[in-house]
């Protein structure tokens, strides 16, 4: 026993050795006081025994690479801004995102507020989707034909202009689209294939709060969505494909829709 | 957001073990992993300074899990996705014959597991541990001797009786 720290030996300095906590003067301390207590020595000889399993068992998920879903990149991707009229609306939804997340996030300690429930969009699109994919013979209402027709009818019913994004470079070829009922305005999906028979939809209505937001990530089963608002309209992209493409997608049609790009028609 | 990036993403694979222990189901941790982050990368700005980031991640992914545990859309699995979660060859334990150490980690209540998994695996002080779980240190220790006489128990190392000559002491 050293003169420099005589307190007892405790639970806590038993708990320390086992997680190695300890410096070196208290350490020898408690080893000492152990070797007179074998039933003690036991129980601290076990508890480094689940401690080490515990760690080799959970180390490999630990040493693998982060998924690419979870870079911050794509998480909170920083959108480009695409003139400056955007710029007043763009930093109010960030903001107001930023509240909304940290409301209930006061100093240490505090545990950050409840989520807000799966956005009923998003589970509106996926629902269409499920319901709408599995159609072998009539999968749209309209079906694209290379004329205005398609995109004057959804843009009409749903009272913003509704373009389809040209995805061929993504793969996806424009099947047709039908109007949802959607709460008080319809919302538009239009279907997209590619060769292998993979749908896609686009969801898309109006009635979203201005200014831009993130792409949210949702994954329900076996089918992955991507939503985001821009100036007004709602957006969400569903496929049963992986994260990455659908990402692709996802960023094509928001570069489309806000004028970075040319629609189909 | 290159320092966000910088600060955030070498929690993450600390973020995903943790979310993996506590759901034993791959998919569904990073799930919940990504819903984390986006929680946390939406508070930024009204982050505490001076408070550990690692606790504060650590916080927002173990509220999140609990939120949807409370809204049963977070379902936990059973042993039968074990082999999904990490190859068991890798617990020295497993070739002798003897239980899988995560199945008593599954045994074990939440807040008992929580504490285990940041104490011991995560190496979170005790400090760090009890604001990740909102509670004093003295709570993260009585947690701590629970789980880890359950897990003696489970994994039949060790008698668990504590003996009279043990008290704590600050």
């Amino acid at each position: 026993m050293t003169a420099s720290d005589p307190r007892p030996v405790g639970e806590d300095d038993l708990h320390a050795l086992v997680d190695g906590r300890l410096d070196p003067g208290r350490r020898a301390v408690v080893e000492a006081w152990l070797a007179e207590h074998p039933d003690a020595a036991a129980r601290i000889a076990a508890d480094g025994q689940v401690r080490a399993r515990l760690r080799a068992r959970l180390a490999p998920i630990a040493d693998e690479p982060i998924p690419a879903r979870l870079r911050v990149a794509h998480l909170a991707r920083p959108r480009p801004v695409r003139s400056s009229r955007w710029l007043p609306g763009a930093a109010a939804a960030l903001v107001c995102l930023a509240l909304g997340g940290a409301a209930g996030w006061i100093g240490r300690g505090a545990v950050p507020p409840a989520a807000a429930p799966a956005e009923p969009m998003t589970q509106a699109a996926v629902s269409a989707f499920r319901t709408y994919v599995v159609e072998a013979v009539h999968p749209v209402e309209v079906r694209a034909d290379g004329t205005p027709h398609l995109e004057q009818w959804l843009s009409r019913r749903v009272g913003r202009p509704v373009r389809a994004p040209d995805l061929r470079a993504q793969g996806f070829r424009l099947m047709g689209g039908r109007l949802l009922p959607a709460g008080d305005e319809p919302a538009a999906m239009l279907m997209y294939d590619d060769d292998r028979g993979t749908r896609l939809t686009l969801y898309s209505r109006a009635g979203a709060a201005g200014g831009r937001g993130v792409f949210r990530y949702a994954r329900e089963g076996d089918v992955a969505a991507f939503s985001w608002i821009d100036a007004g309209m709602a957006y969400v992209v569903t496929a049963r494909t992986d994260e990455a493409r659908l990402l692709r997608v996802a960023e094509a049609v928001d570069a489309q829709a806000s004028g970075r790009g040319n629609g189909l028609q | 957001m290159d320092d966000l990036a910088a600060l955030i993403e070498p929690q993450i694979p600390g973020l995903r073990r943790y979310a993996v222990a506590l759901l034993r189901e791959r998919e569904a941790a990073d799930d919940l992993v990504q819903d984390a982050l986006e929680r946390a990368i939406r508070a930024w700005p009204q982050r505490r300074r001076d408070g550990d980031l690692r606790a504060w991640l650590f916080a927002i992914l173990r509220n999140r899990y609990l939120e949807g545990v409370r809204r049963r859309r977070v379902v936990e699995v059973g042993t039968e996705l074990l082999d999904d979660v990490a190859d068991a060859s890798a617990d020295p334990g497993a070739g002798l014959g003897v239980r899988d150490v995560l199945d008593g980690l599954a045994a074990l209540p939440e807040e008992q597991r929580s504490v285990l998994l940041l104490v011991a695996v995560e190496d979170m002080s005790y400090a760090d541990a009890a604001a990740v779980l909102a509670v004093p240190v003295g709570t993260v220790m009585s947690r701590l001797s629970r789980a880890r006489g359950r897990m003696r128990a489970f994994l039949d190392l060790a008698p668990t009786v504590v003996t009279g000559h043990l008290r704590r002491v600050k």
